[in-house]
């Protein structure tokens, strides 16, 4: 009998599978389709101090091997999310849930923070120093060593739970802002956030997405996500959540070979609303097939 | 919602770039005309959205128009072959509220959804006209089909080939109806909104991500707040809807 169990920041999980936040919703939506209690946890929708809209449509637009998107972090608001979205996910889902975290200020961030913090379902934070689309925020802290390291600590000095900070691929070194995040107290990191890019309607000769640009995931920056992985789990100490392209229980074991504790997974559940059940349940047999016996230990196993 | 392989039982062309497909399978999770099914295509990332035009208890029909890619690679498909689609998606048109002498509009590739809604309405034992617009005789499809579950049906065209020559309003405008039913492309939907004399239902189009709810990529603001056209749509009542 494999063990898939692993512990993220203090906090023992069933198995490592974690749906990526913007991918999931606030969970209940899912639990009509499966028991979401089968997950490791499920980082919610990226929820800020006041509700938003987000960007205008389109938001979407379809890639070789994954997809862009520009929704631009609509969500109800922290007041909304504590009244209405977490009584909804308590009465399918009784494991630590993971609160997805965005900012336009560093008060923004620990206002947002210090509300959730007394939610008793909360088992993380995960902060987004990292949205590629929304001006004036997100990505900005997270494309400089001091920023992301300042979100950090006003965070940490607000919460009891651990904060696990979110980081953008799109920076010219990965590992010196995830240092300055754990030199800031961070308790783990989440990467990687979505790749800039666009696409362009032949048709009309304009940007597909109305933003113009937007976040690229799915299967095509799976190497992008594990080389970054690898990069930053040889320059810090803190447990790494690994994501970026993941749709099967052999990316999950490729992901912690190169150094993640923990693997979430974002597009393949917009394209297979069961991804992360079948991920789960497919996770023993792969594990048998490559001789691994428990998890745990090969985290950072390629190194 | 359900996710199922359906076997393709026919897939045909009735019109210039425009297919008629039958899938076979499990249709429990459709219970409204106006909802949609989105099918995963091999070699391509995220699923197609398509109206549904008829179900019964073991087929879907649907109705689509070659325009990119993905329906190139439909089109090409043939009876026997499977498709991973997810079922029943979508709000789909509440027909409970036509009166008793509703009109429907359909244009080009919102022709289909109204069939479904056509038949409901004359099974409930409404007088119904359908208007259906195209922009030429080579792009019609569907108005024997519409006429022989016993609606009376109104062609336009915008060059004048086949019908009214002009588009769906103009015969709209000249109508007495109770209720109206409609789907199309959206500067239809902005002239009819400009002559349309009652309360009624319009189907929105917009490019999605998941297509049942998860993503929020094809959401839209409404008087009554955000929603999502995926989930909370395709279908808004009149007074709900922000031009």
């Amino acid at each position: 009998m494999v063990n898939t169990k692993v512990e993220l920041c203090g906090i023992t999980m069933d198995n490592p599978v974690v749906p990526a936040s913007g991918t999931f919703g606030f969970g209940y939506e899912f639990a009509e389709l499966y028991d979401i209690n089968c997950l490791g946890t499920f980082s919610f929708k990226g929820t800020t101090k006041e509700p938003r809209f987000g960007n205008p449509t389109p938001r979407i637009a379809e890639c070789e091997m994954g997809m862009i998107n520009a929704v631009g972090l609509q969500n109800p608001g922290v007041d909304a999310v504590i009244s209405t979205e977490l009584p909804k996910l308590k009465a399918c889902f009784n494991k630590p849930v993971m609160a997805n975290v965005s900012g336009f200020s560093v008060e923004d961030y620990a206002y947002t923070c210090e509300r959730l913090d007394s939610c008793e379902q909360i088992g993380w934070f995960e902060v987004n120093v990292s949205c590629p689309n929304v001006h004036g925020g997100g990505m900005s802290f997270g494309t400089s060593p001091e920023a992301a390291a300042e979100v950090t600590k006003a965070v940490k000095g607000v919460t009891t739970k651990p904060v696990i900070i979110k980081l953008s691929p799109n920076v010219t070194d990965i590992v010196s802002i995830a240092k300055a995040c754990e030199e800031a107290g961070a308790d783990g990191i989440s990467m990687i956030n979505t790749l800039l890019g666009m696409r362009i309607d032949l048709k009309t000769k304009k940007p597909v997405i109305a933003n113009k640009m937007g976040g690229f995931s799915g299967p095509a920056i799976k190497p992008v996500a594990l080389r970054m992985v690898y990069q930053v789990f040889e320059a810090v100490e803190i447990p790494i959540v690994g994501m970026g392209g993941i749709s099967s229980a052999e990316d999950v074991i490729e992901m912690m070979l190169a150094g993640a504790t923990a693997v979430e997974v974002g597009a393949a559940n917009l394209v297979d609303p069961f991804a992360c059940r079948d991920i789960i349940n497919d996770l023993p047999r792969v594990m048998e097939k490559y001789g691994i016996n428990s998890l745990k230990d090969i985290i950072g196993g390629a190194h | 919602m359900k996710q199922q392989i359906m076997k393709i039982l026919s897939n045909e062309k009735i019109a210039k770039d425009i297919m008629k497909m039958v899938l076979e399978g499990d249709t429990s999770s459709l219970t409204k005309p106006g909802q949609f099914i989105n099918i995963k295509l091999s070699g391509k990332y995220l699923r197609r959205p398509i109206s549904v035009c008829d179900y019964n208890e073991n087929t879907i029909t649907i109705i689509y128009k070659i325009v990119g890619v993905g329906t190139e690679q439909m089109a090409e498909m043939t009876a026997g072959d499977t498709l991973d689609v997810l079922n029943g998606l979508g709000n789909g048109f509440d027909t409970s509220l036509s009166g008793e002498n509703p009109v429907l509009i359909g244009g080009g590739v919102g022709v289909p959804p109204m069939y479904g809604v056509c038949k409901e309405l004359i099974k409930n034992g409404k007088r119904v006209k359908v208007i259906l617009g195209f922009n030429s005789k080579d792009d019609v499809f569907y108005k024997e089909e519409f006429e022989r579950l016993g609606a009376e049906v109104f062609i336009t065209t915008a060059d004048g080939s086949m019908g009214t020559k002009g588009f769906v309003t103009d015969v709209l405008k000249g109508l007495d109806y109770s209720y109206f039913f409609t789907c199309g492309p959206m500067p239809m939907f902005k002239a009819v909104e400009g002559v349309a004399k009652t309360s009624g239902q319009y189907s929105f189009e917009e490019r999605m991500g998941c297509g049942f709810g998860a993503c929020m990529g094809c959401s839209c603001k409404t008087k009554y707040g955000n929603k999502r056209i995926c989930k909370d749509g395709p279908v808004l009542i009149r007074e709900e809807i922000i031009w």
